[in-house]
């Protein structure tokens, strides 16, 4: 090691030689990985080049348009998708958090599998399953349950106005998300809830605390960057949702926090699943443009998760 | 627990009985009795179905079920609450309010859950007969007609969808696992969780703006839409195998390597099959995902009242997207459109369920033992 | 077949981190040899730059020569597949292939290899290597019942048959019985002992009693502290280790004051 000779040799150890099959074995696997990374940026590149002419072009020579700018046809758009959104996480993520609390902690053990698998039944349903049932179930049930609201607590902002005859109103299409979300919140929070250290949960119990006591000492401490990666997580699903809110949905296009009304903002998704079928020549663009405003939003809740939950492996010593 | 109001209890539940068996436990003093909470729930049950049929009898019409169960749950927290803050203080108190919420928040996940499969049964058998599997929508403006047309574009798209993503994605997931070190990897990891963010509609616009760039604009083609689903399945697929490989212990691939195995048969014969029945699984989660969506297909491969059975020419229906066209454009004998719909949805959900049935099993039919 | 190894100047390095230096010693075939030493001295590590195993953990590199009959492992083209081919390892852990039965598990080496071997002459070496192992008797009746369902110490015979059964030069054995129970050790030990008739060996091991017992010459390995690298501190005839140690660390080690 002191020679000068020995020093200059880690430069030159010798790769080990690899056999061909281990060479094309390896180049598959390393081209298959390469692909996602291709066919991401294709996504992109795809979305970005057909969404261009939708913002470049006369707003009057595209139909849909019919002479307003394109960011004032948008707008209404991601408003309802992230207002939609919004109160559908506020419905589900106490619930999920109560759900997850159950199953880890006051379900009997012999139980807490089986109640999981019932909650992740949720998330095998399919989302225009729930459209149906949203529109043709849900709405018709709540209706009247909004009527008395509007006639009983009109004076607050969320619930004024005339209530929908249908039923079919923002709220609905947010229960409806709601309901879709809840299974994924729920098996984040479960899962982090379960690794909560047992000697934490065990010294709060020695102490004399409650159960309630030991998880608000315990548990949501140290679940709650998971837990608020989990709802953003839900939150990015529920802002890409479709079907469920084309279906159960009807809507005006107007900016409204009403909630409870016939005149509805419709989502990103939804407008685009409703218009695509008939649209031709540059208002395909215009929507495509729009599914890219849905894609960067998305992507931006989505990564601010991941993001959390890196940041909350490194701390927690958990994982 | 012992109960201050049942002394048996008492004795039974401490080591030694004492001698005299009037005596109470010291440390089952002032608790409520395993008991009440339920006595508590019975009381707000018959005190809301009460208050409710005074409702009806005022009013006439419907029993309000769903509001009795609302009442019922309200004044269970109330009354326990109460109940506990004047016989065991404050923390028991919200202690018992407490596990009384988290209960209900289960109970109100169920809710839909039980309206929704009711609802699909009920409606969904209506048409649920042979017909509805053995004819396809051609011709067919009122009653009568099927989904096999939906089926089988379904099984053609999520077939080549599946077949694209299972190798790109194992492969990729042996790459991570096996090979990956360093940026590349940490790229793919992370451009996998950004994938698995991309709403299904985003993937549908893609394929069509993939397929438009060939074929021109208005294309709708059986392929695009599997080429949509690919988008959604891929990553899915990547998590849950690189979950299964990363299971394998080490300790395996270096026997295998000690005796003188290249990595890549090591890979194939000793890994693969170790964590074969993890993959299987998770590939089978992935089309159960899939299989139930309806947005990429909507845009990507349309929908057609006829049989296509070629995924490179003209427009493909699938079965979600036929419950959806099915919904949204009823016909003139509206209740023939969503009776086929309703039929439809069930036919698809048992689909789904299925095939998450089968993943279950085969999970845990066939792993090997790794324990020791 | 046994083969003699010549180490001449090894340093093995993890990244930056050098963990072994420069070590050179002679290893006669029909031997056995002990590596003891206190634990994270580098003697495992050592053990698989005699394989090429360590090459399976990213970042480990070594400089040096390994001389296997005179030909070295570390020289230009040569293939670490086909080195770990004549050279056999036995692991700290038993770590049957659980997919696989009793019997594929003794000829996994050749069948993960894809070499061709008729049905009978498959049932020859999968006995021949059972039999080596002291393994047979206890197993002839449940050859295709799985590996995982035999014992601790019967699973780790399972590997050494495993090992044997692609005859090769030298066998490894890192630390082969410190997951087992004294039964099943004792048998281990018996095992090596028949064993050092055909092959060379070389054993890891954290217990000096069994050192004593099975090898014939003793290398010990230490550190000066943590961070620092492993070295070979003295190698000799097992007896002359145990009873008239040259230096004063080895004596330390070997009377237990410390380690």
């Amino acid at each position: 090691m002191s020679t000068p000779a020995v020093a200059q040799a880690p430069n030159a150890h010798p790769k080990p030689v690899q056999r061909l099959a281990d060479r094309v074995f390896s180049g598959a696997a390393l081209t298959a990985g390469s692909l996602i990374l291709a066919t991401l940026a294709a996504v992109a590149a795809f979305l970005v080049m057909q969404s261009i002419p939708a913002v470049t072009t006369d707003p009057n020579d595209i139909s849909i348009l019919s002479g307003q700018n394109f960011w004032s046809y948008v707008w209404p758009l991601v408003f309802g998708t992230v207002w939609s959104a919004a109160i559908a996480l506020v419905m589900a993520v106490p619930v999920a958090i109560g759900i997850a609390l159950f199953i880890s902690h006051y379900a009997p053990r012999r139980l807490a599998q089986g109640l999981g698998y019932v909650i992740d039944l949720l998330a095998a349903v399919p989302s225009v399953v729930f459209g149906l049932w949203g529109a043709n179930t849900l709405a018709p049930a709540v209706q009247p349950f909004y009527s008395w609201l509007t006639e009983n607590l009109g004076w607050f902002p969320l619930f004024s106005g005339q209530a929908s005859g249908t039923g079919r109103t923002i709220l609905t299409a947010s229960v409806v998300l709601a309901v879709m979300i809840l299974p994924i919140i729920t098996a984040l929070c479960r899962e982090i809830f379960l690794q909560t250290p047992v000697l934490h949960e065990e010294a709060a119990l020695a102490l004399g605390a409650t159960r309630w006591e030991m998880i608000r000492i315990a548990v949501l401490p140290f679940g709650r960057a998971g837990i608020i990666s989990a709802a953003m997580l839900g939150l990015g699903r529920a802002l890409g949702e479709t079907m469920a809110v084309a279906m159960v949905l009807s809507s005006s296009g107007a900016i409204t926090v009403a909630l409870l009304t016939s005149s509805n903002p419709s989502t990103i998704a939804a407008n685009i699943a409703l218009s695509f079928p008939e649209a031709y020549g540059l208002n395909v663009n215009l929507l495509i443009a729009t599914g890219l405003m849905l894609f960067a939003i998305t992507l931006v809740i989505n990564a601010l998760a991941r993001y959390i939950i890196s940041r909350r492996k490194e701390f927690s010593g958990a994982n | 627990m012992a109960q201050t109001t049942a002394a048996p209890a008492v004795r039974l539940s401490s080591p030694t009985p004492p001698p005299r068996g009037q005596m109470s436990n010291v440390y089952a003093s002032g608790r409520l009795g395993r008991w009440v909470p339920w006595a508590i729930l019975g009381v707000s049950l018959i005190i809301s179905l009460a208050v409710f049929a005074l409702f009806q009898a005022a009013s006439g019409g419907d029993f309000n079920v769903a509001g009795a169960i609302v009442l019922t749950g309200v004044l269970n927290g109330i009354l326990i609450y109460v109940t506990a803050l004047l016989v065991e203080g404050i923390r028991k108190a919200k202690d018992r309010l407490v596990t009384t919420l988290v209960s209900s928040a289960f109970i109100i996940a169920l809710a839909p859950l039980i309206s929704l499969f009711i609802t699909v049964l009920s409606r969904g058998t209506e048409r649920f007969d042979l017909q509805l599997f053995s004819e396809s929508m051609r011709n067919v403006v009122g009653q009568g007609g099927g989904v096999l047309h939906a089926i089988v574009g379904t099984l053609i798209m999520t077939g080549i969808a599946t077949v694209i993503s299972v190798p790109v994605g194992l492969l990729t997931s042996i790459y991570l696992v096996e090979y990956g070190r360093g940026a590349l990897a940490r790229a793919i990891t992370f451009f996998v969780d950004v994938m698995t963010g991309i709403p299904s509609i985003v993937a549908g616009l893609f394929a069509y703006a993939l397929f438009s760039l060939v074929f021109g604009p208005g294309v709708r083609l059986g392929v695009a839409g599997a080429v949509a689903l690919s988008v959604l399945m891929i990553p899915v697929v990547v998590r849950s195998s690189e979950e299964m490989l990363r299971l394998v212990p080490n300790e395996l691939r270096e026997a295998a390597f000690a005796l003188g195995v290249p990595k890549w048969l090591t890979i194939l014969k000793v890994v693969l099959p170790t964590s074969l029945a993890g993959i299987t699984t998770g590939v089978m989660l992935a089309i159960a995902r899939v299989i139930g969506e309806t947005a990429p297909l909507l845009v990507a491969a349309g929908f057609t009242q006829n049989m296509n059975y070629n995924p490179f020419e003209g427009r493909m229906q699938s079965l979600p997207v036929f419950v959806y066209s099915s919904y949204v454009s009823q016909g003139t004998d509206a209740q023939a459109y969503l009776d086929r719909a309703w039929a439809a949805a069930l036919a698809l959900i048992l689909i789904v369920m299925a095939l998450n049935l089968i993943a279950r099993i085969v999970a845990r039919l066939f792993s090997p033992k790794l324990g020791r | 077949m046994s083969k003699r190894i010549e180490v001449k100047d090894l340093n093995v390095y993890y990244s930056k981190f050098l963990a072994v230096e420069d070590v050179s010693l002679t290893i006669e075939p029909r031997s056995v040899t002990a590596f003891i030493g206190p634990s994270g001295c580098g003697k495992s590590t050592f053990l698989r730059t005699l394989n090429r195993m360590h090459e399976v953990i990213p970042g480990a590199r070594v400089e040096g020569e390994v001389l296997i009959d005179g030909d070295n492992l570390y020289g230009a083209g040569v293939d670490p597949v086909l080195v770990r081919r004549n050279i056999g390892m036995v692991f700290q852990r038993p770590n049957p292939f659980p997919t696989m039965s009793i019997r594929e598990n003794v000829l996994a080496g050749v069948t993960l290899n894809n070499r061709r071997i008729s049905k009978s002459a498959a049932d020859d070496l999968a006995e021949k290597s059972l039999r080596g192992a002291n393994l047979w008797n206890e197993v002839k009746d449940r050859l295709d019942k799985p590996g995982s369902s035999l014992s601790g110490g019967q699973q780790q015979r399972l590997c050494i048959a495993r090992a044997i059964a692609v005859s090769p030069d030298i066998l490894l054995m890192d630390e082969p019985c410190s997951a087992l129970d004294p039964i099943s050790t004792l048998a281990i030990e018996d095992l090596i002992e028949e064993l050092k008739s055909e092959y060379t060996i070389v054993i890891v091991t954290h217990n000096m009693q069994q050192a004593s017992r099975v090898s014939d010459r003793t290398a010990f390995f230490n550190i000066a502290g943590t961070g620092k690298p492993g070295k070979l501190i003295e190698y000799n005839d097992t007896d002359t280790i145990f009873t008239q140690p040259t230096v004063q660390a080895t004596e330390d080690y070997v009377s237990g004051r410390f380690g």
